[in-house]
């Protein structure tokens, strides 16, 4: 009673932050419910990882089989299915990545788990569980109780926990497959690399970053003259390469890239969680957004709370004149 | 192809400022514009796109009110084919799951080869509808997909991972598929388009209707509690630049160029 099961997650041959970022969060929710913690490695030849795990002070179940070489969410649900029943965990806790929601929500319906998806936060009082988690993009927080039950179930937010120190040493126990031949229903085929643009963003000195707020693409020459005169490269939000006004390599953010420039001016990204764990490694952030409580502003700098159309060509000249 | 496609009617929070109730139970939406999430926007071209290409029918499933018709009309004019708009206050709808139950239940004892959704809600943020409605199906799923080819009897479908990483699975039809936005270039819909929507089918429907009972979907039946909403602070160190949008660049300019950033 009151363990709590942590699915490492790693992928071509690493481990994935969000791993030891659960690990943060984990001991914390064991010890309130009087449990421990275990993370269970699902993988093919996977025998470093579970000992980097174990570093951590924590007990690693491992499923090592040929079964598991590529990562396929049906497969995982299988074992995770299997070992809910055996080991009976008060939770489980997963990644809200690209894995954890292709295979969280089945899991949550096949085993009936209560289930909070995306948590930021989550305690134990008067031994019932709550997590807190943001709707409409981090502008509101919702605190949901989990109905009492076996086991629950979460998934983590990426970067809302930091990393623990390796600590002590675990246990690492390897069991057999619960599942024990292909399914034949989903396959994985490959893995495809993303394009190489022209320009690196993950290189630049000074980037400018336009979101949503821009509207549409005739607007693009408020940011590209800003740009120009700040030296600087355009990188964009999710939406601004949604909508086609920059090319795929140069969105920043968890699906995106990584950038850690010396200088990032942003205008009209509002600082979806996703954008602002591209964006942690800038040195100095300039944000010109109209709304007050966008969650850009919580990691900016220097703020604006303004219409960037009034202010950006304002800026544009300004820069002109003092930069001769 | 036999195509349903889930779409959520949301409200256009990205630029302005979010007030709750009084009782801090739900958000204040009356200032808001509504529209049909983005992602859902992209399911609804992928689903007419593939259609164009394969033929069969495109199926608008939506939970909504009754003023989300104009976004569901929109989709019809685009090139769905028909709709089902559910409305039942009884339904849980904070929970994701108990939403899936519903669609499921919309969808489930008809045929089809495609469940399209977007992959995650702008207002709730879950990403969980789509792959808990495969598991309510009992179909395959893929989840955040930025490509779909259909095979004989399968589908290819490309997954975004981090860091912009592709994962590419086959999955036998049918197949529920979640779509991620920027998969391709939603359509305006056309004149004629918008005329022929007004005839198309437009089913209003509630649990009853659905067969479905409302102690399997509504906040009873769902496992969590939705105990209080709040604004949180943002705990900005931010230098806040005051004054006229005039004064405001100016003053940002000098920062630049005086501390040497630019």
């Amino acid at each position: 009673m009151g363990n709590v099961l942590l699915l490492a997650e790693h992928r071509q041959g690493e481990l994935r932050d969000i791993t030891f970022e659960m690990l943060a969060l984990a001991p914390s929710i064991a010890g309130a419910l009087g449990g421990e913690v275990t993370a269970l490695l699902i993988g093919s030849g996977v025998d470093k990882m579970a000992e980097t795990i174990a570093s951590y002070g924590v007990k690693v179940l491992v499923v090592d089989d040929p079964l598991f070489a590529d990562y396929n969410s049906d497969k995982y649900q299988k074992v995770l299915s299997a070992l809910i029943d055996d080991l009976k965990p008060s939770l489980v806790m997963l990644g809200q990545t690209a894995q954890g929601v292709d295979l969280a929500p089945a899991l949550a319906v096949e085993k009936n788990l209560p289930f909070v998806a995306d948590i930021v936060g989550l305690e134990v009082e008067d031994g019932v569980l709550k997590a807190t988690r943001q709707l409409y993009s981090g502008k509101v927080n919702a605190r949901i109780a989990f109905k009492p039950a076996d086991t629950c179930l979460v998934t983590v937010r990426e970067a809302a926990f930091e990393a623990p120190e390796p600590a002590g040493q675990g246990a690492v126990e390897k069991i057999e497959s619960p599942l024990k031949e292909d399914l034949d229903y989903r396959k994985f085929v490959e893995y495809i690399e993303a394009e190489v643009g022209d320009v690196d963003i993950t290189q630049s000195e000074i980037l400018v970053g336009i979101g949503r707020g821009l509207k549409e693409d005739k607007n693009l020459p408020i940011a590209e003259e800003l740009a120009q005169v700040m030296k600087a490269d355009l990188c964009g939000s999710r939406a601004a390469c949604d909508a086609g006004w920059l090319p795929p390599d140069r969105q920043v953010g968890t699906s995106g890239k990584t950038v850690k420039p010396k200088l990032y001016l942003c205008m009209g990204i509002s600082g979806a969680f996703q954008h602002v764990a591209g964006i942690k490694g800038a040195k100095t952030i300039v944000a010109i957004n109209k709304d007050p409580n966008a969650p850009i502003f919580a990691v900016a700098h220097y703020a604006i709370i303004d219409d960037l159309f009034k202010v950006v060509p304002k800026l544009t000249e300004k820069l002109k004149e003092l930069k001769g | 192809m036999k195509i349903f496609t889930c779409i959520k009617y949301v409200p256009d929070t990205s630029e302005a400022e979010v007030k709750l109730n009084p009782e801090g139970t739900a958000v204040d939406s009356s200032r808001f514009s509504f529209d049909i999430n983005d992602a859902d926007n992209y399911a609804v071209e992928e689903s007419v796109q593939i259609k164009e290409k394969h033929g069969g029918s495109v199926t608008v499933v939506s939970i909504g009110p009754k003023q989300s018709e104009v976004m569901i009309r929109m989709a019809l004019a685009k090139g769905c084919d028909n709709a089902i708009r559910i409305e039942d206050e009884r339904i849980a709808a904070y929970d994701p799951i108990m939403v899936a139950r519903v669609l499921a239940g919309a969808i489930k004892g008809q045929e089809f080869d495609l469940v399209l959704t977007g992959c995650m809600a702008s207002d709730y943020g879950n990403a969980v509808t789509g792959v808990a409605l495969a598991e309510l199906l009992g179909v395959p799923h893929a989840a955040y997909v930025k490509k779909v080819e259909i095979l004989d009897g399968k589908v290819k479908a490309h997954r975004e991972l981090e860091g912009g990483l592709m994962e590419v699975v086959e999955l036998t039809l049918p197949a529920v598929l979640t779509i991620q936005t920027g998969i391709n270039e939603p359509r305006y819909a056309p004149i004629r388009g918008i005329r022929e929507a007004q005839k198309k089918e437009l089913k209003v429907v509630n649990l009853d209707d659905l067969g479905i009972a409302a102690g399997e979907v509504d906040a009873n039946a769902s496992h969590i509690v939705l105990e209080k909403l709040y604004i949180p602070e943002v705990e900005s160190k931010a230098e806040i630049i005051e004054g006229d949008p005039d004064e405001k660049a100016e003053k940002l300019a000098t920062i630049l160029v005086k501390g040497g950033l630019v």
